[in-house]
């Protein structure tokens, strides 16, 4: 398994998340929205200008920047479709 | 486990507090959230169950999204949406504003008068009462109430229905390269129905210095007060140019461009804050998309049309009554055989000219600076005062009952030119907001220098636009 | 309080008769018996709920911070005057933000009667963790569970049954927009409220051994200190989390008026802080 951040996955493409690089309120702002090592996230929608990104975490679309996506690890699904 | 003191006094209890902190380290906030969410996915597995089928909706929703911020089709569809609302609102008002312009104008109008004749009003009396507070407030009224009562539920359905929120996810990059909090998006949307509420809004914005950009910037959304200048403008001259099939279409296109021109300002004006006054890199957020839900529409219908275009509407009515007044006396009061009204707009005339306004649109935005709503009807009474004769005669309002007889007035009587009408329109969105929004902005910020900021770095940037474009057009030779 | 009157029609003396029983009272908030603060993640139709118990029409756009201000309305139910007060919608208590202060001031020293949290039923999993941190702070809550015709709508079924068991609390279906599941919301409101309900609210286990020793030694320790204080495990796990606030309470004795006030009857601190 491979180890990279979230904002290289791309569409459609499910991962799930390692650890949390960003510290302070954005950590925990990631954690309130349900962002903890072990959730499951997926790329739902890309921004017409590429950036922000929405992804799919605990059943609901959550809107990320970019710099914010660096900042979590992730390790990538097998291939099939897990998400329900 | 450590002995319990009986009673530990605050003090005691917080040392242990630190002691018990630093021996569990700095992960305790994270393996709480852990701890909780793991809770939170095992209560969850047991009480939700999923069906494999009847799962069309998610599907829908999701292929509807796609749809909205797709590379291709993301923009045009903000901009098909914008037309969709303007266009249906234009068309849908024509009618009905007529209509309500012939009663109130026409027929109750002359009621009122025959009823002050039989009680034998002294002219002056009359005069104050209806030509002044009746007549401002039967336009504002007859101008405002059918597009708000078309607009407001429309977009109060885009609102319900969750496309709000794709927008902001649109145009987010767009903020954030301006340095702007990406829940500016959301504030400025708010404010496409009143300033004040929108500036209101900002406290959703966590960090001090994007919340003020967000503040400062608000008043590029067109509020509820401006629409009708913009739309009457857009009807009346802009859709002129086109041919009849047309009209319509080119009169709501006229009005989003001005909208679209909003979000640059918004944008370029974030922009210059945050690399001047306001110095600072976009603090990072996360924006909840949430599901499309299926608008209630007889609710919706209901709700923005008690609680949206009533309110506006009354607020609009007690802001018309004495400016009214105030017009009427403007007019009636004379000094040297000339009404105040005539030496105000041939003092400020040339300033106006200078930026292809005139002096009677000057007069107005001063007299309208308590509410944007009464601009029209104030430039209206001004320009007939002016430019008819030195006195209103009773009934000579009489003759505004549809658009045709705006323009003849305008173009007539005040001189107009397409040049004017499309200045009127920029002024409109680029110009001081209004004192119920400045107060707001105080209360929000008790800041002098931020307050005047608001106020005048908006007014500054109209006079600068306009008089490029009356610059412009003079040396193309278009006017 | 009188909760039993003795009447000849079933309807109103059954808590799941009608609205009947219900009389909005708008903003009028006048001599309550009881506080009400109404809690939940933001796009839960969490001003749906407010609006159909008080009869305001706070506006609801489908989007998120929509509600920023503290709004207030009271409704009558049985005879009984209650407040309730909207909260900002927040994911969870714990940031820090100011919408989050805000909301969790009020459910902390505001001590309200009952705590509605509205839910969404399509995203229960993460609007549980704001359902288990304030299990934490109060254990007089409702779990309202609002838009399970969307659920429905996206193939998802949850039962509300087991749902209840494992929180501890009431958990009560609802699609408010039409009005579904109101009187029986206002009935678990009136039970818990007037304390005819016993909560045995689920307690967040701590999966780390260590942390859950230092959460209950210091826990044991607050409850010596300010007895009768109804969360003090909460209130430990505040002060390991360094939470300046709460840290602030303990210092200055306020925490100590919240354990007077053990039996809440939404009077010890009507004004909340900020």
């Amino acid at each position: 398994m491979e180890t990279r951040t979230l904002d290289t996955l791309s569409r459609h493409q499910t991962a799930v998340v390692t650890a949390l690089h960003s510290d302070g309120a954005e950590r925990r702002r990631m954690m309130d929205l349900g962002i903890v090592p072990g959730t499951a996230i997926r790329v739902e929608m890309v921004s017409p200008l590429g950036d922000p990104v929405a992804y799919l975490v605990r059943g609901s679309v959550v809107a990320l920047r970019r710099e914010q996506a660096a900042k979590i690890e992730i390790t990538l699904q097998p291939a099939e479709e897990t998400q329900p | 486990m450590m002995a319990e003191p009986a009673a530990a006094t605050p003090d005691d209890l917080i040392k242990q507090a630190e002691a018990l902190r630093s021996a569990v380290g700095a992960d305790f906030h994270d393996d709480l959230m852990l701890s909780i969410y793991t809770d939170a996915a095992r209560i969850a597995d047991h009480a939700v169950t999923r069906e494999g089928a009847a799962r069309g909706r998610f599907y829908l929703d999701r292929t509807i999204d796609r749809l909205v911020t797709s590379r291709v089709w993301g923009f045009p569809m903000m901009l098909f949406m914008l037309l969709a609302v303007f266009w249906i609102t234009i068309t849908g008002a024509n009618v009905p504003s007529q209509m309500l312009g012939d009663f109130l104008m026409g027929a109750v109008y002359d009621a009122l008068h025959s009823v002050a004749q039989a009680l034998s009003f002294p002219w002056w009396l009359a005069g104050f009462l209806i030509d002044g507070v009746y007549l401002a407030t039967a336009w504002v009224v007859s101008v405002m109430l059918p597009p708000m009562a078309i607009f407001f539920p429309l977009f109060t359905l885009l609102e319900d229905l969750g496309y709000l929120p794709r927008v902001a996810f649109n145009l987010d990059r767009l903020f954030h390269k301006a340095g702007a909090h990406g829940k500016q998006s959301l504030t400025m949307m708010m404010g496409y129905g009143c300033n004040a509420a929108g500036v209101v809004a900002t406290r959703i914005i966590d960090s001090p210095r994007e919340r003020l950009i967000a503040i400062i910037t608000n008043n590029f959304s067109i509020c509820n007060g401006r629409w009708p200048t913009l739309i009457l403008m857009g009807t009346i001259f802009i859709a002129a140019t086109a041919p009849p099939a047309l009209a319509s279409f080119i009169a709501a296109t006229s009005v989003v461009a001005v909208a679209v021109l909003g979000i640059f300002l918004t944008l370029a004006v974030s922009w210059f804050l945050s690399r001047t006054w306001l110095k600072g890199e976009a603090s990072t957020f996360s924006l909840e998309l949430p599901p499309y839900r299926p608008p209630q529409i007889l609710k919706t219908l209901y709700t923005s049309i008690i609680d949206r275009t009533l309110i506006v509407l009354w607020r609009a009515v007690t802001m018309a009554a004495p400016a009214g007044a105030v017009i009427w006396l403007l007019g009636n009061v004379t000094l040297d055989g000339v009404s105040i009204g005539e030496h105000l707009v041939n003092l400020l005339n040339p300033v106006g000219l200078l930026f292809g306004l005139n002096g009677v649109i000057l007069v107005a935005y001063i007299v309208a600076i308590p509410a944007n709503e009464i601009v029209i009807p104030t430039i209206l009474m001004l320009t007939m005062m002016v430019g008819g004769s030195s006195m209103v005669q009773p009934g000579v309002m009489l003759e505004l009952e549809s658009n045709t007889e705006v323009y003849n007035v305008l173009v007539g009587m005040g001189g107009w030119t397409l040049l004017t009408a499309v200045n009127l329109m920029l002024f409109s969105l680029i110009h001081n907001p209004c004192s119920t929004t400045i107060l707001t902005i105080w209360n929000e910020t008790k800041n002098l220098r931020w307050t005047a900021m608001a106020v005048f770095l908006p007014l500054a940037l109209g006079f600068g636009v306009t008089f490029l474009t009356a610059n412009v057009a003079r040396l193309l030779g278009l006017v | 309080m009188t909760v039993h009157t003795t009447t000849s029609h079933a309807c109103e003396t059954c808590p799941l008769g009608t609205n009947a029983q219900l009389i909005r009272l708008g903003i009028n908030v006048e001599g309550w018996n009881y506080v009400v603060a109404l809690a939940g993640n933001p796009n839960t139709g969490k001003s749906t709920v407010f609006n159909a118990l008080t009869g305001l029409r706070q506006h609801t756009g489908n989007w998120p911070g929509k509600t920023v201000t503290r709004a207030e309305g009271g409704f009558l139910y049985q005879d009984e005057r209650f407040k309730l007060v909207d909260l900002p919608g927040t994911y969870s208590l714990l940031s820090s933000s100011l919408d989050e202060e805000v909301a969790r001031d009020f459910i902390l020293f505001g001590q309200p009667d009952v705590t509605v949290i509205v839910v969404d039923a399509t995203r229960l999993e993460r609007n549980l963790n704001l359902v288990l941190q304030i299990l934490e702070i109060t254990d007089r809550v409702v779990v309202c569970l609002n838009l399970v015709d969307e659920a429905e709508r996206h193939g998802m079924t949850v039962d509300d049954r087991a749902l209840a068991r494992d929180l501890g609390v009431p958990v009560i279906p609802t699609v408010a927009r039409r009005g579904e599941g109101i009187p029986e919301l206002l009935a678990a409101i009136h039970e818990v409220a007037s304390g005819a309900y016993k909560a045995r609210p689920h307690r967040i286990n701590n999966h780390n051994p260590a942390l859950a020793q230092a959460i209950d030694t210091l826990a044991a320790q607050i409850e010596a200190r300010f007895e009768g204080l109804p969360n003090a495990r909460w209130v430990a796990m505040r002060l390991l989390d360094g939470d300046e606030r709460i840290l602030e309470a303990v210092r200055s004795g306020e925490l100590g008026i919240l354990a007077r006030g053990a039996q809440p009857v939404g009077s010890a601190l009507q004004q909340e802080a900020a």
